[in-house]
């Protein structure tokens, strides 16, 4: 079963680039928040993770804070 | 055992790779991550060949060529202690323990903290190294910018744009940073500059809401400024701390001579880690095959 897999990031971060790109090249289906075009989402980012830094992803309900390849690994069985 | 170990993957880390690889070497990479400082860097456009080309892109170029060939990488790995023994070199990270013939270390540089109370609590909790990633997050909101060089500048034109008042705290007496950013500053109208000064606290509750800051004169009157976002912009240093035996410079830069042979032969040095002066891509990754090819040389006169 696919999981529900969201990240948050901004244009120019390139943790959040190469997370990105590690999804799309494992064929992971995401949606991108853009939380420098959404001060809401950003705020919704904050309460979710507790910190101030990008990217974070969620996958289901699980939290993960930046471009960490092993947790995320882990979190969709890859 | 293996015949070389390269630590780090940056420029230096990957072309080292890139030549040890085509010279069949029984060698492993161990790195916290693919890319280094170039993945960071915005516009490259004194890599020769390429007239214009993006940092992230350029690293993935150094990543898919690096890849192109078969060899034991360590990824999401921190080298703790490497030091020489009897029979060779070994190496202890966060996650196992390896032995090695000779060692190339290219692990680079990282972000120099401001070494004050508050600031390991409130990393990524208002504290930030990196204006150009978390930057957006503190839209409408106070922030100061620690430093005074062009990554300073460069993160207060950035923040100036999206938040609502900027303070630039720098130590030195004057900028540094380049005139033509200097001269945009100035004609900010949400931006203060507070030369001569000191960061001495940074306070919050979940996350930052305040900084304390002397005069660096050292005069003791305090002020408080109420911020939500730390931007710390005050350089690089060298991510030499592991490499214990080894001769360093003041700034903490392992000494190597032209051939990348550091103070113990049988472990080589190449890029921002070095006393190289010049960091650049270009430079970092020339010196990487140096190494490379003095360490191929040096195995083969061992045997």
């Amino acid at each position: 079963m696919s999981k529900n897999v969201k990240i948050y990031t901004t244009p120019t971060c390139p943790y959040c680039i190469n997370a990105k790109k590690y999804l799309t090249d494992h064929k992971v289906q995401f949606e991108n928040i853009d939380v420098s075009a959404d001060t809401a989402k950003a705020q919704e980012m904050v309460d979710k993770s507790g910190q101030m830094s990008v990217p974070v992803l969620e996958v289901d309900s699980e939290v993960i804070v930046g471009f960490d390849k092993e947790k995320i690994d882990k979190a969709l069985g890859l | 055992m293996y015949d070389l170990i390269i630590v780090g993957a940056g420029p230096a880390g990957i072309t080292a790779s890139v030549y040890a690889a085509r010279k069949k070497m029984n060698f492993l990479v161990i790195s916290n991550d693919i890319g280094g400082q170039t993945a960071w860097s915005g516009k490259v456009e004194n890599y020769t060949g390429y007239q214009f080309i993006s940092g992230p892109d350029l690293a993935a170029k150094f990543e898919d060529h690096m890849k192109k060939y078969a060899f034991n990488l360590k990824e999401n790995e921190t080298v703790l202690e490497l030091k020489k023994i009897d029979n060779g070199i070994s190496i202890k990270t966060n996650k196992a323990k390896y032995e090695t013939k000779i060692a190339i270390i290219a692990s680079g540089t990282r972000s120099r903290e401001l070494n004050v109370p508050g600031e390991k609590e409130f990393k990524n909790r208002g504290i930030t190294y990196c204006a150009t990633c978390d930057g957006p997050l503190f839209a409408g909101k106070d922030v100061a910018v620690i430093g005074g060089g062009n990554s300073a500048l460069d993160a207060v034109l950035q923040l100036e744009k999206i938040a609502k008042h900027v303070y630039l705290i720098n130590l030195a007496p004057a900028l540094t940073g380049d005139a033509i950013m200097q001269a945009k500053i100035a004609g900010s109208k949400n931006v203060t500059i507070l030369n001569s000064t000191e960061v001495k606290t940074i306070h919050g509750n979940k996350m930052v809401n305040a900084i304390e800051v002397v005069p660096s004169s050292g005069e003791k009157t305090v002020r408080k400024i109420d911020v939500q976002g730390v931007f710390i912009e005050i350089g690089l240093m060298p991510n030499s701390d592991f490499a214990e035996g080894l001769e360093k410079n003041k700034k903490g830069e392992i000494k190597v001579n032209a051939r990348n042979q550091t103070s113990v032969d049988s472990i080589f040095a190449a890029g921002d880690v070095t006393d190289v002066p010049s960091k650049q891509i270009i430079v970092a990754a020339g010196e990487g095959a140096k190494a490379s090819i003095e360490a191929f040389k040096y195995l083969s006169r061992q045997k």
